[in-house]
């Protein structure tokens, strides 16, 4: 998927990707998309319920061996 | 901020474990758009206490206390194998070789995402430790009506 901005949340752990995707969500306007890379298996469940808790706009999750691509539009 | 998204936690415990619980959850719900409240009470107190700051008028018993229940994000002992120190040794090497923030790091992190940090006034008084000898992060000093007025309002109310 296509992503305005990517995020390397690389070999960290919870909380850490949450936040710094929180942080980064910042410096997208509307509509934009952002991409989490992440290789802690937790992301696959927080991602959405991340994105239900601020509003935003889950969009899928990719797996590439070890790793996590989390597509969040940005939709607040 | 949705001021009825909030989580309030009374931080009891001043074991590393059970206050990087208390962090990620902190950090966590804030980083999710929550308002958050840590209380810092009894051996939780002491995590927001400076490190070298040690107030000259204490009587024995307090001296004793502040002296066997060292101050500070980096002092914390753990609550299962702490094994004179040399368990939190290890678990901080095995947290930083994981990547995982260390608690000096977390509590940075989450001023930064404007958790309200209180220290409890009546911990305070029994243990001798004055406003002077708190870490500059905590917000304020207040007692159990403040905290019942925030979890009252909270959708989230946790004991560690």
């Amino acid at each position: 998927m296509e992503a305005n901005v990517t995020l390397d949340c690389l070999g960290l752990y919870c909380p850490m990707p949450i936040i710094k995707t929180a942080e980064k969500i910042k410096e997208l306007t509307i509509g934009e998309i952002l991409e989490v890379i992440s290789d802690d298996v937790g992301i696959v469940e927080d991602m959405p319920n991340w994105c239900k808790m601020t509003g935003q706009e889950f969009l899928c999750i990719e797996e590439e061996g070890d790793e996590f691509r989390a597509y969040v539009k940005k939709i607040v | 901020m949705n001021e009825k998204n909030m989580v309030t936690i009374v931080v009891f415990s001043g074991d590393l474990d059970k206050t990087l619980a208390s962090f990620v959850i902190a950090t966590g719900a804030a980083a999710s758009g929550m308002k958050v409240n840590m209380f810092f009470t009894f051996w939780g107190l002491k995590l927001i206490q400076r490190e070298k700051a040690r107030p000259k008028e204490l009587d024995w018993m307090r001296r004793m206390f502040s002296f066997m229940v060292k101050a500070g994000p980096e002092k914390r002992p753990l609550s299962k194998m702490n094994m004179f120190g040399i368990g939190p040794m290890m678990m901080k090497k095995l947290m930083k070789k994981s990547n995982v923030p260390s608690l000096k790091e977390m509590l940075a992190t989450a001023k930064s995402l404007g958790v309200k940090l209180t220290a409890c006034s009546m911990t305070m008084g029994v243990m001798g430790v004055t406003k002077e000898t708190l870490i500059p992060e905590v917000n304020n000093v207040a007692g159990v009506a403040s905290f019942l007025a925030d979890a009252k309002d909270s959708q989230i109310t946790l004991f560690i």
